[in-house]
């Protein structure tokens, strides 16, 4: 399991595991207004980072959209190290 | 030109997203010492990706890296290639991490077809106190900060708020700089909740010859700012003082009793030229 | 059909036009009750009931001065579920968190019709969710006053908790172990119910200085404590320390400045949150600084005017209500800090009232529409958050009403293209500051053309809207469920808006 980011207002908070397909789940306390926008920002950054078969968990806080795709950068960095 | 620059923590989201709000004339997203280790990679992309993706930036943008001789400083210098960084800030600037830095700065701009990113010297150690001039004659420096944390704790003597043990590091850092034409930026009062102590502080600063100051919370730059802009009492002595040299095409000239030669008009058009920077008039 | 502000209202029921309308109405007034020559003693809450006859469907009335503090409607719904009475019309002038005992009975139909002011907790949650089985109607400070003295607001039994109480059935705010000031919001209350019981902890021989009339009280219950004074406290005594909520404050008070609104005699309101209480602040430096004296400042009273008035920087202080124990000790103490009711506040049909003097008022917004239009009612999901209180009241009343907000909250923009509920309509909102830019109301071509040499820059307020949407991305809109939960009366006594249950995908 690698995280990256915080539960802090603003922020998020995004664990990534290993999985047989990729998953997203979305814990937004402005979901109602922005779960499109965040799950767009999820899938961009995976893609572009070539990443595929993990579970995404991103617990948000009103992250804006770069803040999300820092923190999924960052957690796939993790992730990469170790691999 | 400055008057006050405030430090951001790099990895908040909260200050960086309200970062262009503020009146500051620069911000300093700061990577190194607000940030803690194992979260620097988490400062450096947020900070990134903030830079790349925001479409009202701050006045000016300073990135203070970690120190040349860590293995972190590689990693922060990639955010060069944003192209949206005006200054980098070299914490424990000496003599050898300048030229530490000007050379890696060189190979990175040859690579990426960048212009020389000029950078602000924070002097926080004793031996660059001392070394100060030959920092300020190295052609990539464009300010000159004091860190007067570090410096009193090396010294091992406490700061305060009269601040009599910072005359001599302030006065070597104001002289180096103004006989370079170089900016010399005054350390943060780190006492946020103390504005009386902010002021007295800020004075100390200006009457020494400090023309800014850093600050760590927004609260403090509405003191900083008014302190270190030209006052309007000024700025209506100066656009009298220009106007009555151009009437009279002299170089010398009595004004309201007092003999104006050529240092006042120069004086004088600093104050207009700051003023009209700052949005004063 | 559409009402003014373009809400669809159901055609029996009563629309709003714009807030002069209530100018082409004639005021309607009921008689006030019969006043008492005896004042009764009563043991016990069950005694209440007994001898005044509380059964299903009766309509009884709270006041809500003593805040999270009142023990007064706990008590009173404990009785309803022990009596196993049902469809009950409650009208407290607002519901507070610690209103915990509502909600059973509001779940289990023992209360099925609401009226207030302002409500919050777990009350608010669980009528947003459907679970009342009528309406709730949502009033104003000013409109419920005349709701009640209009007969709109029929009040069968009004229990009114009071501070001390003598023996001929006078009540004071201002003295006992639970003191917390003035009474304004229930003395329609007092005045027009059927039945009224003082309900105190503190019974005295005679109270020489009172403000509930003992010939209107038909009877007295002492019991133990009515509440805890620490528990009236509201709002916040501290300064924001939020940078965001600090430059607003400052490009507020600059603004007041700049439209020559801080004069001689000038009147003011505000609210009682953090950043209010940094403009209040900066005002009173100006105020120092300037040489300037206040006439009044008005609302509910908070410790910062307490020391205004103190330092003689005002004359005057009109209180409906104490925010905190400091304005109680003064409201006892300072002849010119003085009681008002509900109606001379803000009931648009009253005489002289205090809504209509001031200079200006400084309010909060949950959202605000490009029309203009304020919601203080509900988050953007549809939950009831609060209500307007006094919000559209001493908007329509001052000559400048200002908004102060953050434009963004957790990335929620505040500036909507329409807002979910209104609960004060645009027409009386002059200024929008935010920490990205003022805008101010189109039709206010006056205070444009003051600021235009001010250093000040203003938005057109779709400006303001896109720069948010720069920031945050376009925010979806909400799913709303069709069911009708209540309405938001204006306080001329109609419809702006309507209130829908929330939708099922954003219950939590």
């Amino acid at each position: 399991m690698w995280q990256a980011g915080s539960k802090e207002s603003n922020d998020c908070l995004i664990t990534l595991k290993k999985s047989d397909k990729t998953k997203i789940k979305i814990d937004s306390i402005v979901g109602h207004l922005f779960h499109n926008q965040i799950l767009n920002a999820v899938k961009d950054t995976l893609k572009s980072d070539n990443i595929n078969n993990v579970e995404v968990l991103v617990e948000d806080k009103g992250a804006l959209d770069y803040t999300i795709r820092a923190r999924l950068k960052v957690a796939i960095k993790r992730m990469m190290k170790d691999v | 030109m400055f008057r006050s620059l405030l430090f951001v923590p790099g990895n908040n989201p909260s200050m960086l997203q309200n970062a262009d709000i503020f009146m500051s004339d620069a911000i300093i997203f700061d990577l190194e010492d607000s940030v803690n280790l194992d979260e620097k990679d988490n400062a450096r992309n947020l900070v990134e990706t903030y830079l790349l993706t925001t479409k009202e930036l701050p006045k000016a943008v300073v990135l203070r890296i970690n120190p040349v001789n860590s293995d972190l400083v590689d990693d922060d210098l990639k955010l060069l290639q944003t192209r949206k960084i005006d200054y980098l800030l070299l914490p424990k600037a000496n003599k050898i991490s300048l030229f530490v830095l000007d050379k890696i700065l060189k190979k990175i701009e040859n690579k990426i077809e960048l212009k020389p990113t000029k950078v602000i010297c924070l002097i926080e150690e004793t031996k660059s106190v001392i070394d100060i001039y030959e920092l300020a004659k190295h052609e990539r420096v464009e300010a000159l900060m004091l860190g007067a944390e570090d410096l009193t704790s090396e010294l091992e003597i406490n700061r305060t708020t009269e601040g009599k043990e910072l005359l001599y590091s302030r006065s070597r850092i104001i002289y180096a700089a103004i006989s370079n034409k170089l900016i010399p930026i005054d350390t943060p009062f780190t006492d946020i909740d103390n504005q009386d102590g902010l002021i007295q502080d800020c004075k100390n600063a200006l009457n020494l010859g400090m023309k800014a100051k850093t600050a760590i919370h927004p609260s403090q730059l509405e003191t900083i700012n008014e302190i270190f802009s030209p006052s309007q009492k000024a700025i209506k002595w100066a656009e009298a003082v220009l106007k009555k040299a151009k009437e009279l095409n002299k170089g010398a000239f009595q004004f309201e009793g007092k003999m104006i030669d050529r240092p006042v008009l120069e004086k004088a058009k600093k104050i207009i030229e700051k003023a009209k920077l700052f949005e004063l008039m | 059909m559409l009402n003014g502000v373009k809400r669809k209202i159901p055609n029996n029921l009563p629309r709003f036009v714009s807030s002069d309308d209530f100018l082409n109405k004639k005021r309607k007034l009921v008689s006030k009750k019969k006043k008492q020559l005896k004042t009764v003693f009563f043991n016990s809450y069950e005694e209440v009931f007994d001898k005044f006859n509380i059964k299903d469907k009766t309509t009884l009335s709270f006041h809500h001065h003593l805040r999270n503090g009142d023990r007064v409607i706990q008590e009173v719904c404990k009785v309803i579920k022990n009596n196993k009475l049902n469809d009950l019309h409650f009208a407290p002038s607002s519901i507070f968190p610690s209103y915990t005992n509502m909600t059973e009975l509001i779940k289990k139909g023992n209360i099925t019709n609401i009226h207030t002011n302002y409500l919050n907790g777990e009350v608010a949650k669980v009528i947003s969710e459907g679970k009342l089985k009528g309406k709730l109607i949502m009033n104003t400070h000013g409109g419920r006053a005349r709701a009640i003295e209009s007969g709109d607001l029929a009040i069968d039994v009004a229990f009114i908790a009071c501070p001390t109480v003598d023996r001929s059935g006078n009540g004071s705010g201002a003295i006992g172990k639970n003191a917390c000031g003035t009474l304004g919001y229930c003395v329609p209350d007092l005045e027009y119910a059927k039945k009224v019981v003082l309900i105190t902890d503190n019974l005295v021989d005679k109270l020489d200085d009172y403000q509930l009339n003992g010939e209107y009280v038909d009877g007295v219950l002492v019991v133990d404590s009515i509440g805890e004074a620490k528990g009236i406290v509201s709002g916040t005594t501290e300064v924001t320390k939020d940078p965001i909520g600090l430059k607003i404050a400052r490009d507020c008070s600059v603004l007041l400045s700049d439209l020559g609104l801080l004069k001689n005699n000038f009147s003011m309101q505000t609210g009682a949150g953090k950043t209010s209480l940094a403009v209040v602040n900066y005002i009173k430096e100006i105020m120092i600084k300037q040489d300037i004296k206040g006439g009044f400042a008005s609302g509910g009273i908070t410790k910062s005017y307490v020391e205004m008035l103190e330092a003689n920087l005002f004359e005057k202080l009109y209180d409906v209500q104490c925010f905190d124990l400091e304005a109680v000790r003064s409201f006892k103490e300072n002849i010119n800090h003085i009681a008002m009711s509900a109606s001379k506040y803000g009931n648009p049909f009253e005489k002289d009232i205090i809504a209509e003097k001031l200079d200006f008022v400084i309010l909060g917004a949950t959202e605000i529409d490009l029309d203009f239009n304020v919601n203080v009612t509900t988050d953007s999901s549809g939950y009831l958050i609060g209500g307007s209180g006094g919000h559209a009241d001493i908007a329509k009343g001052a000559k400048v009403t200002i908004i102060i907000s953050p434009l963004i909250k957790s990335r929620i923009p505040i500036i909507k293209e329409k807002v979910t509920t209104i609960t004060t309509p645009g027409e009386d909102i002059d200024i929008l500051i935010t920490e990205r830019g003022i805008a101010i109301n189109p039709k206010r071509k006056d205070l444009i053309k003051k600021l235009k040499s001010s250093k000040i820059k203003v938005f057109d307020i779709k400006e303001l809207l896109d720069k948010t949407h720069d920031i945050t991305g376009v925010p979806a809109n909400i799913k709303t469920d069709d069911k009708i939960i209540g309405y938001v009366e204006y306080r001329d006594g109609t419809y702006i808006d309507v209130l829908r249950k929330v939708h099922d995908d954003y219950i939590k």
